[in-house]
C-alpha cells in the first residue's frame, strides 16, 4: 500500500459569510442573531404571497469592500438570480443569489504557511440570502421552522481548487475572516454561524496535472471542523483509490461530532435549480465615485500590517502574528502608537501579556472593555517614568478594567507611586542594613544572595513602592 | 336611475353636492348584488358589512365638512389576487382558499386612504392563469350581457362586477391581457397601465415582469379617476417607476385632431373574426372623422409574442407558485408520509388543472439544457417586439387593434382546449411583452349582441393620451351602461 504522502490533496471552498448590516438584505427587519423564533421576520422575508424584495444597498457595499480586498475585478453591471428549491427553511422555495454574473469575480487572497506565501486564486464573491433553520422537536414529533435566518444577507466566497492540505485551508478561512474583521462587515462570530463552508475535496498522484473526482461536503461550521473533514475525506478518497476503487462525484455531509461525513446526494441526484434573472430587481449597479470611494476608504488589511509591524517597526514575527489576527487588537495596537510616547514593543508586550491574559479570563474583546489605548498609554508612560513598577502596573491594569478609571487616578487613590527620592530611600535602607547584620556579615563573606534578602526586605519596608533599581544601587554602595 | 347604475363619476360628483349619501350608493350596489350575483358570480367574498360601515364613516367625514378626495364613499370591487388585510384572499384557488394577508397591497392602502368603499373580492381565473375565469376553484363567473358566455379572464369578476352594477368601479390585474379582453367581452373600459406605473407589491404574483393592477369602470373618466388613485412610485416595489404622476382626471384632453392613429395589419389579418374587424375599423373611420390621421403600420414580430409570452410567464410562474408548498399558508394536504409527499400532494391536490400545465412548461423551459432554446430566445424575442413598438411610436401617437380575436364565447367552448384558448389573449399579450400602457373600451355588439372591444396601445406613459383618444371616442359613440342581466 501506497503512503499517504504519495497523494496530493486538492481542496476548494466555498465560505459564506453572513454581513453586519443592519436591516436583512430584502427588507426592513432587524439583521440580529437569536431571539424568539419567528420574532425577526415580516411579511417579506416569510415569503408571503404578494410581497416584494428591495435589496439593502449596504449589502452590495459591504460584499464590494471585499471583492476590492480580494483583488477582485468588480462587475459593476449585475444582477441576482432565483436559486429554485424546496425547502421548509426557504419560504419563497427560491433563494435570490447571483447565478453568471457574480458582483465580484478573479481576485485572489495570499496565505502564510510554514513560512510560506501562497496565493489562493478567488473566483468569484456573490451576494444572497440566508435561509431560516428548522427545529426538529421530539416532543412535537414533527418540525418546527424558525424564520429569523431567512433574509440576512450572505456573500459566498468561491476559491479556485489552489488549496492542497488542511493547514493551508485552515490559513485560507483564518485570513478570510480577518479580512471580514477588518472591514467590519461581518461580525465572524462562528458560534452563531456567521461564517460557513463548504468543503470540495478530490485527491490525486503526486505529479498528475489532471483533478481526481471531487466530493463537496456540507454543514462544515467551524474552521477546525473543516481541518478535520478535509483530512476525514483525503483519507477516504485515498482509500477507495488504493483498493483500486473510483471516487464517486457526489455531496456528503460531515458530522463534526461523528469525525465523519455521509453521503446526501450522488451525482445523478444533482439538482437542476432552474436559474433565471429575478425579474423583482432591477440590475445592480456600482458607480464609479462608489469604487472609488470603497478603495480609498480600504483599511490596511492584516497581510500589510503583518509587513509594517514586522519590516518598519521591527517587531517579533510571533508579536506582528498575534497583533494582526484580531482587527480590534490591531486597531489598539495602532492607535496607542499614534498617541505616541510609548515604544511599540512595549505596547506589544502589554497587549500579549496582561492584556490578554486577563481578556481570556473576562472572556471580552478589548473593544468591550474601559481599557482605552490612551489608558494604555498612560499606563506604559508611567512606568517608563519609573512614577510606577512593573508590578503596580499590572495593578493598575486590573483597576483599569475593573473600575473603569484613569491610571493616574488609580496610581494616586492606591498609593501605588513609586519611591525614587534618594534620601527617602537611603533612610529605608540604612534600617534594612541595621536590622540585618547577619545578612550583611553573609554578603560580605561572599554569599552575594543574601543581597536578594536585603533587596525584598527593602521592598517590604516601602511597601512595594521603593524604585527596585534605586535600592539596589543603595545597597550595592553600603554593603561596599 | 337607481343609484348603482351611475358611473362612479356621476356619483362623486352627487356625493359631493350632498344629493345622495355614500351609504345609500353602497346600500343600492349591495342590493343589486344581491338580485344579481346568484347569475353572475362575480363575488369570491363578499363584505357587506364593512363596507357599510366604511360607507358611513366617509359620510360622517363628508357632514363634517371634510374636503374628501373625488371617489371617497364610491364602492368598489378588488379582484381576488390583490392582498387585503384581514379579507380573505385567494386568487380563486383552493391552495389558498383560506388565506387571510397579514397586510394590505400599496394599491389597498390607497384605496383606503381615499376612503373608498370596499365590496368585497371579485372572482378569477385561478391565479390569474386562463382567459374565461372558468379556471376559478369556486366556479365561473358569467358574462352579464349573456350568461351562457364567459365574461373573459383572467379578471372576469372585475369585469362582470361592473358590467352588472355590482360595482363603479375594480381593480383587475393583467399579465396577458387580463384586464381588457374581459373588458372586451362584458362591454366595460379596462385600463392596463404602463408596467412600473402601479406598484405590484400585494399583487400575489403570477409573472413579475408582466404583472400590472389596473382599473376597470363603466366609463373612460371612471377609470381614469381609479387611475388617479393607484398609480404612483412605490419603495417597496424595485420594478415601480420612479417618475411625478400628475392626475389625469379632469385633465383629460378628449380630442383626437391632427393626431395619427397605428393601424398594424398583423391585428387585422387571419384569426380575428370580420365583425369584430369591422367594428374596431369603423370606430378607427370615427376617430377619423374626429381629425385624426390614420396610419397602416406593421409590427412584423407579433406573431411571435403569443409563444413568448407563454414561455415567460410560465417560467416566472413556475418559480412564483413554488411557495405553495403546505408549509406556512394555504391548503396543506390531509395526509402525507413526509416531505415530498407533503409537497407533492399539497401541489397536486391545492392548484388546478391550468395552473399546474402552466407550472410544469414553466419548469420545463428553465430546466439546464432548455434554457437556452427556450427562456432566453423568448426574452430576445421580447426585445425585438419592444423595438418595433418603439419604432412604430416614432410615427404613431396610439395604436388601435381589436381587444380580442372574437367576442366571448360560451362557457366550456374552450376549457378543454388550451391553445384555443391562449388565442383569446393574441390582441393583449404584445402590450404586457412591452411592457405599455393599454385601453380596452366597447366599440359596438356583434349580432349575438355581445360586445366588441377596441383596444388604444400607447407609448410607455402615455395613459393620459390614452384616455383622452378614449374620451373622444366615448363621447361620440356612448358609454354601455349596466347590462340588464337576464
Amino acid at each position: 500500500m501506497r503512503n499517504e504522502m504519495d497523494y496530493e490533496v486538492v481542496i476548494g471552498l466555498e465560505t459564506h459569510a453572513e454581513l453586519s448590516t443592519a436591516t436583512k438584505i430584502f427588507c426592513g427587519c432587524k439583521n440580529e442573531f437569536g431571539g424568539e423564533p419567528n420574532s425577526h421576520c415580516c411579511p417579506v422575508c416569510t415569503g408571503m404571497p404578494g410581497t416584494l424584495p428591495i435589496l439593502n444597498k449596504k449589502v452590495v457595499e459591504y460584499a464590494t469592500r471585499m471583492g476590492l480586498a480580494l483583488d477582485c475585478k468588480i462587475n459593476q453591471v449585475c444582477k441576482q438570480d432565483r436559486k429554485n428549491y424546496f425547502y421548509p427553511d426557504l419560504p419563497k422555495a427560491y433563494q435570490i443569489s447571483q447565478f453568471d454574473i457574480p458582483l465580484c469575480e478573479n481576485g485572489h487572497l495570499d496565505i502564510v504557511v510554514g513560512g510560506q506565501t501562497r496565493r489562493i486564486g478567488v473566483t468569484r464573491i456573490h451576494i444572497e440570502e440566508d435561509a431560516g433553520k428548522l427545529q426538529h422537536e421530539e416532543e412535537f414529533g414533527g418540525s418546527l421552522v424558525d424564520y429569523n435566518r431567512c433574509g440576512v444577507p450572505l456573500i459566498e466566497i468561491v476559491s479556485e481548487p489552489d488549496l492542497r492540505s488542511a493547514e493551508e485551508a485552515k490559513a485560507y478561512l483564518e485570513m478570510l475572516k480577518q479580512i471580514l474583521q477588518y472591514l467590519d462587515i461581518s461580525d465572524c462570530k462562528m458560534q452563531e454561524g456567521s461564517i460557513r463552508c463548504d468543503v470540495n475535496v478530490s485527491v490525486r498522484r503526486r505529479g498528475e496535472t489532471a483533478f481526481g473526482t471531487r466530493c463537496e461536503m456540507k454543514n462544515v461550521n467551524s474552521f477546525s471542523a473543516a481541518y478535520r473533514a478535509i483530512e476525514f475525506e483525503a483519507k477516504r478518497q485515498i482509500h477507495i483509490l488504493e483498493r483500486g476503487g473510483t471516487v464517486e462525484q457526489e455531496t456528503r455531509r460531515w458530522d463534526d461530532v461523528k469525525g465523519q461525513s455521509t453521503v446526501m446526494r450522488t451525482k445523478e441526484d444533482a439538482q437542476d435549480y432552474r436559474y433565471f434573472p429575478e425579474p423583482d430587481l432591477m440590475t445592480i449597479i456600482v458607480t464609479d465615485e462608489e469604487l472609488q470611494r470603497y478603495r480609498e476608504e480600504m483599511p490596511e488589511l492584516p497581510g500589510a500590517k503583518y509587513r509594517r509591524y514586522t519590516e518598519e517597526l521591527g517587531l517579533p514575527a510571533y508579536d506582528a502574528g498575534i497583533l494582526v489576527e484580531s482587527a480590534t487588537r490591531a486597531r489598539f495596537f495602532d492607535e496607542c502608537l499614534r498617541i505616541g510616547g510609548c515604544k511599540p514593543k512595549a505596547v506589544s508586550n502589554w497587549l500579549l501579556g496582561d492584556i490578554l491574559k486577563v481578556l481570556n479570563e473576562l472572556d471580552r474583546d478589548i473593544a468591550d472593555t474601559p481599557l482605552t489605548p490612551a489608558r494604555l498609554v498612560e499606563l506604559i508612560k508611567l512606568i517608563d517614568a519609573k512614577t510606577i513598577s512593573n508590578t503596580a502596573g499590572k495593578t493598575v491594569l486590573d483597576a483599569i478594567i475593573a473600575e473603569d478609571k484613569d491610571p493616574a487616578a488609580i496610581v494616586k487613590e492606591k498609593g501605588l507611586a513609586q519611591i525614587s527620592d534618594a534620601s527617602a530611600l537611603e533612610g529605608i535602607v540604612d534600617e534594612v542594613l541595621a536590622a540585618n547584620q547577619k545578612s550583611v556579615e553573609d554578603y560580605r563573606a561572599g554569599k552575594t544572595n543574601a543581597l536578594g534578602f536585603l533587596m525584598g526586605q527593602a521592598m517590604k519596608a516601602s511597601r512595594g513602592q521603593g524604585n527596585p533599581q534605586m535600592f539596589r544601587e543603595l545597597l550595592l554602595k553600603k554593603l561596599g | 336611475m337607481e343609484l348603482f347604475e351611475l358611473t362612479a363619476s356621476a356619483l362623486s360628483e352627487k356625493l359631493r353636492r350632498g344629493e345622495c349619501s355614500s351609504v345609500e350608493a353602497t346600500q343600492s350596489v349591495l342590493s343589486r348584488i344581491q338580485a344579481t350575483e346568484d347569475k353572475v358570480h362575480a363575488y369570491v367574498t363578499l363584505d357587506g358589512e364593512k363596507a357599510l360601515a366604511a360607507a358611513e364613516e366617509t359620510d360622517r367625514l363628508r357632514a363634517a365638512g371634510e374636503s374628501l378626495p373625488p371617489l371617497a364613499g364610491v364602492p368598489i370591487g378588488i379582484k381576488d389576487n390583490i392582498c387585503t388585510k384581514g379579507l380573505r384572499t385567494t386568487c380563486s384557488s383552493k391552495m389558498l382558499h383560506n388565506f387571510v394577508p397579514p397586510y394590505n397591497a400599496t394599491v389597498m392602502e390607497k384605496i383606503y386612504a381615499n376612503h373608498m368603499v370596499v365590496l368585497g373580492k371579485l372572482n378569477m381565473d385561478e391565479f390569474a392563469m386562463g382567459s374565461s375565469c372558468e379556471t376559478s376553484y369556486f366556479g365561473p363567473t358569467k358574462n352579464p350581457q349573456n350568461l351562457d358566455y364567459i365574461p373573459g379572464g383572467s379578471s372576469g369578476g372585475s369585469a362582470a362586477a361592473v358590467a352588472a352594477g355590482e360595482a363603479y368601479v375594480t381593480l383587475g390585474s393583467d399579465t396577458g391581457g387580463s384586464i381588457r379582453q374581459p373588458s372586451g367581452c362584458c362591454g366595460v373600459v379596462g385600463l392596463k397601465p404602463t408596467y412600473g406605473a402601479v406598484s405590484r407589491y400585494g399583487l400575489i404574483a403570477f409573472a413579475s415582469s408582466l404583472d400590472q393592477i389596473g382599473p376597470l369602470g363603466r366609463s373612460v373618466d371612471d377609470v381614469a379617476m381609479l387611475y388617479d388613485v393607484i398609480c404612483g412610485h412605490d419603495e417597496r416595489d424595485a420594478t415601480s417607476a420612479r417618475r411625478e404622476y400628475a392626475p389625469v382626471y379632469g385633465n383629460l384632453d378628449a380630442s383626437v385632431q391632427g393626431m395619427t392613429i397605428g393601424l398594424p395589419k398583423e391585428y387585422f389579418g387571419e384569426g380575428i373574426e370580420e365583425e369584430v374587424k369591422t367594428a374596431v375599423l369603423a370606430a378607427a373611420e370615427e376617430l377619423r372623422r374626429q381629425g385624426a390621421v390614420l396610419k397602416e403600420i406593421s409590427l412584423p414580430s407579433t406573431d411571435y409574442a403569443l409563444p413568448a409570452y407563454y414561455i415567460i410567464s410560465s417560467a416566472e410562474a413556475s418559480s412564483n407558485l413554488a411557495r405553495y408548498d403546505g408549509i406556512k399558508y394555504g391548503y396543506r394536504a390531509a395526509e402525507f408520509d413526509n416531505l415530498i409527499d407533503l409537497y407533492e400532494t399539497t401541489r397536486s391536490e391545492g392548484f388546478g388543472r391550468e395552473v399546474k400545465r402552466r407550472i410544469m412548461l414553466g419548469t420545463f423551459v428553465l430546466s439546464s439544457g432548455y434554457y437556452d432554446a427556450y427562456y432566453k430566445k423568448a426574452k430576445l424575442t421580447q426585445q425585438r417586439i419592444a423595438a418595433e413598438f418603439d419604432a412604430a411610436f416614432a410615427d404613431c401617437d396610439v395604436i388601435l387593434t381589436p381587444a380580442a380575436p372574437s367576442t366571448a364565447f360560451r362557457l366550456g367552448e374552450r376549457i378543454g382546449d388550451p391553445l384555443k384558448m391562449y388565442a383569446a389573449d393574441l390582441c393583449t399579450v404584445p402590450v404586457n411583452i412591452a411592457g405599455l400602457p393599454a385601453m380596452v373600451q366597447p366599440c359596438g355588439r356583434a349580432k349575438n349582441g355581445l360586445p366588441i372591444g377596441l383596444q388604444l396601445i400607447g407609448a410607455k406613459f402615455s395613459e393620459k393620451t390614452l384616455l383622452g383618444v378614449g374620451k373622444a371616442y366615448e363621447t361620440a359613440t356612448g358609454a354601455f351602461g349596466v347590462a340588464a342581466v337576464k
